[in-house]
């Protein structure tokens, strides 16, 4: 009898990238889920017009690369970073800012420096800050979470994707009175106005703990997080010392001065702090490979965002914070090789 | 009573699908007798034995058919009764692939005729060693390394001997299965391995997975009544079998890259050699015959057997109730670290602890492979601590040197990162081809070196004798020259004579 010959293990592999990605979807649900209630279904579109981009720009790169198009897209890699980025930038903008995100992410960050897995910098993070530096009014008209409650004009279902597409609102209805800054934004303006915290925080924009809506999106995210721990795909210690570091210099600078500073609650639960620890610094490629290196790494990230809010010139220094610390990976990896077995 | 203990871990290694009891659910095996035997006169290590029967002999199970070629090699005995037809060259799987060597082929009868006798079990040690390697007895583990070699470390001082009774590749149950039914014998052959290296205690160490084997051992322990015998239960975690990583597991020690165990203090063996020598110490009976787990979906009646060496794997088989029909893959040894063979017309060698039968479902891999995503999965299960995603860099571009420094020397071959890796990348296959090469590439400098070397001598020589030629032509030239001055100024002192002569 002749049998086949094939090369051990003869095991079939636990996981697979496009597996990866799908999970990596499946735990942005509950976010998203929290993210329409509070801000309407403008991030729907947002997504939807990311995806198509990503998919656009993935086949066009591919095929300029001549690598084969349908694994590339089928991967699921590029959907992530489409998505991501869809949740960055503000629910209600036009749609060539999700488009604009999106192929500089999938042309620029990730096939300029060739492709899945050789991407030095994280793809949506470099969509997202050029967006930032070259759309700064688009990118800092957050509609206030559940509008109608906090008095503030909302716009319809249609309307939302006549705007996406076509940048025009109703008329008698202008962009100021549906949108407003972010919180962080507000703080970081209000401190320089010299008011202090307690009066800043007054503003119904405000929760509890964090900012009003984006404290409760943050909690579900965490959700998803914990799926993806549980699940194996991300190893605890990038979210653990980017949330750790954060918690640090959030609560050193708290204690010191509770009027011009924001407490360590607050930190976690704005912004992109707990989409940024789970999903975005955790981008494999771009991130450290040694559990030393993920701990610098994370550690790196949180204390880089804290200080670009709170003494740099964004409200939100997540994007930055992630760029400047892949510049560090390959020191973090050089440096925190780990010793092989029975070497001294 | 018999200490406890339980280990902590290794570094790296996965849980897997055990599918061990697929062939552990039954006793061995021990009616099996092939209608002809294939036994090689090779060995994995040392010098081949020499045939020493002839053509239509009829032999007893147990004679010797293969002197040792030294005083320091291996014999080799056969496996059953019956009549020599041949002795030719066949194929036999060998250190990973299937190649040929001189064998000697017995027609089997049935009268089971025993030639071999209790002997003396002498006191010296030289003298004991040379036995075993008479007895041809090898590891049973896989590596089949000569036992009396691991055993004679005189020089070194063995501290602890440790039984190796994790069992850790899928599929494979030869050695729970022997635990469970012949603990005392493991033990007592552990025992009189642990007086030859002078070791003070013996430690045997069973996966939690093994409850049975754990329980027999547990009993048998208790009746030896030795406080020299501890037993060790592992986490069962792949690869925990692994001689490092079981060093590591219990003595949370390192064998020191490139070194052996018995370096730092220590002698791992198998449970089944330790068997095998108790089976030579109390019948005198060779090592002739050994249990095979034959198992897999590929195979009708998955079963534990013990094989006479030599006996044809496709014989065997049969005597498990055949294949299925859907059987894609022959594999020796466990699907993680065993190989594939094309043919089933091979003989059970003494390295042959499993043959796994697999249908294409098991097997199939995906044929897709993405480029590393650089998760670092695949570092954090290596036992080794290397970081396979460098490694298969380095060796797609073929960086010999950088091979070297990330450790390629240090991989087990274990296939823990394939497991994990979700880009699906050859890893462990890269790292065999890897290690070939560079071999194969430290040859060839040295053949280069060698070469360059030749050359440069040569050069020196012939410069040396240019040096001297030149030297010559020097020297002629200036004679040359010496006498063209000296004529020349005869010349002049003539004319000068001559004008002087006129005045
Ligand atoms: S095969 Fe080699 S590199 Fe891969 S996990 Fe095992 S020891 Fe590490
Ligand atoms: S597991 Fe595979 S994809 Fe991940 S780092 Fe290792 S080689 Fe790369």
């Amino acid at each position: 009898m002749q049998f086949t010959i094939t090369k051990a293990p003869y095991v079939k592999p636990i996981t697979s990238i496009p597996i990866v990605m799908r999970h990596v979807l499946y735990a942005l649900i509950p976010a998203l889920a929290a993210y329409i209630w509070f801000f309407g279904f403008g991030i729907c579109i947002n997504i939807l017009i990311a995806c198509i981009a990503a998919v656009v720009s993935e086949a066009f790169m591919l095929y300029l690369r001549k690598q084969p198009i349908t694994q590339g897209i089928t991967d699921g890699s590029a959907l992530v970073t489409a998505v991501l980025i869809a949740f960055s930038i503000p629910p209600l903008v036009p749609w060539w800012i999700p488009v604009i995100g999106t192929f500089s992410a999938i042309i620029l960050a990730k096939h300029l420096y060739g492709g899945i897995g050789a991407n030095v910098f994280n793809p949506a993070m470099v969509g997202y800050a050029i967006l930032l530096l070259s759309f700064p009014v688009e990118m800092t008209h957050w509609a206030p979470p559940l509008a109608e409650e906090l008095g503030y004009e909302v716009l319809g279902f249609w309307s939302t994707i006549i705007y996406a597409l076509s940048s025009s609102l109703p008329i008698d209805t202008n962009i100021d009175a549906i949108t407003q800054a972010t919180p962080l934004d507000m703080i970081k303006s209000g401190i320089k106005n010299n008011s202090t915290i307690t009066e800043i925080r007054m503003d119904p924009l405000f929760g509890k703990l964090g900012s009003f809506g984006w404290e409760w999106i943050s909690i579900y995210t965490i959700f998803g997080g914990l799926y993806l721990l549980y699940k194996g795909i991300i190893n605890w210690h990038i979210p653990v010392s980017v949330l750790t570091s954060m918690m640090i210099f959030s609560a050193l600078f708290y204690a010191i001065d509770s009027d011009q500073y924001l407490s360590p609650g607050f930190h976690l639960l704005s912004g992109s702090t707990i989409i940024g620890a789970f999903f975005i610094a955790t981008d494999p490629t771009s991130a450290a490979t040694s559990n030393k290196g993920r701990l610098i790494y994370g550690f790196g990230i949180g204390s880089l965002a804290y200080a670009i809010r709170t003494w740099g010139g964004f409200p939100d220094g997540f994007a930055f914070a992630v760029l400047l610390m892949n510049s560090s990976v390959p020191l973090l990896d050089r440096y925190t090789r780990p010793r092989i077995y029975g070497k001294s | 009573m018999v200490k406890n203990h339980i280990a902590k871990s290794f570094t790296g290694g996965i849980k897997l699908n055990a599918n061990k009891n697929v062939s552990s659910s039954k006793t061995i095996a021990e009616q099996f007798i092939p209608s002809k035997l294939i036994i090689p006169m090779s060995h994995q290590f040392g010098p081949d034995a020499i045939p020493i029967v002839k053509v239509n002999q009829r032999i007893k199970k147990g004679e010797l058919i293969g002197e040792p070629a030294d005083k320091n090699a291996l014999a080799v005995h056969a496996s059953c009764s019956g009549q020599v037809t041949a002795i030719e060259q066949h194929q036999e799987p060998i250190v990973g692939e299937v190649s040929s060597s001189t064998c000697v082929i017995i027609q089997t009868n049935k009268d089971d005729d025993v030639s071999h006798q209790k002997k003396y079990w002498p006191r010296d040690t030289q003298t004991r060693l040379n036995l075993i390697n008479q007895a041809g007895i090898v590891g049973l583990g896989g590596g089949s390394f000569p036992t009396a070699e691991k055993l004679n470390s005189k020089s070194l001082n063995c501290e602890l001997l440790i039984l190796n009774g994790a069992e850790c590749e899928p599929f494979i149950s030869c050695d729970d299965v022997l635990m469970r039914e012949h603990a005392t014998e493991v033990l007592r052959g552990g025992m009189a391995m642990m007086e030859l290296v002078g070791a003070s205690a013996i430690l045997v160490c069973i996966e939690d997975d093994k409850p049975e084997a754990l329980n027999a051992v547990y009993d048998a322990a208790g009746q030896l009544n030795s406080k020299l015998i501890q037993i060790v239960t592992l986490p069962t975690r792949y690869p925990a079998g692994g001689e490092k990583q079981l060093i590591e597991a219990v003595t949370g020690k390192e064998v020191p890259s490139g070194e052996y165990p018995i370096n730092i203090g220590f002698i791992c063996q198998n449970v089944g050699t330790a068997y095998a020598l108790d089976r030579y110490i109390q019948l005198g009976e060779p090592q002739i015959n050994r249990v095979v787990t034959v198992t897999g979906q590929g195979i009708k009646n998955p079963q534990n057997v013990l094989v006479p060496i030599g006996s044809p794997i496709s014989e065997l088989i049969s005597f498990c109730g055949g294949y299925n029909d859907d059987v894609s893959h022959l594999i020796l040894g466990g699907n993680m670290m065993g190989y594939s063979l094309h043919t089933d017309e091979l003989p059970v060698t003494k390295a042959t602890n499993c043959i796994l039968a697999i249908n294409k479902s098991q097997e199939e891999k995906s044929t897709q492979i993405w480029p590393c995503i650089r998760c670092g999965d695949c570092a954090s299960v290596c036992p080794a601590k290397l970081l396979p995603q460098r490694i298969v860099k380095a060796y797609t571009n073929k960086n010999f040197n950088k091979l070297e420094e990330l450790g390629l020397k240090d991989c087990i071959e274990c296939g823990c990162c394939d497991v994990v890796c979700p880009s699906h990348i050859p890893l462990t296959a890269s790292f065999k081809n890897a290690k070939y090469l560079t071999e194969e590439a430290t040859t060839h400098s040295l053949l280069a070196n060698e070469a360059e070397m030749r050359h440069n001598l040569k050069k020196i020589r012939l410069s040396k004798e240019q040096m001297k030629v030149d030297r010559l032509h020097a020297e002629l030239k200036s004679n040359v020259r010496g006498d063209n001055r000296k004529s020349m100024i005869n010349d002049a002192v003539n004319r000068s004579r001559k004008l002087r002569n006129k005045k």
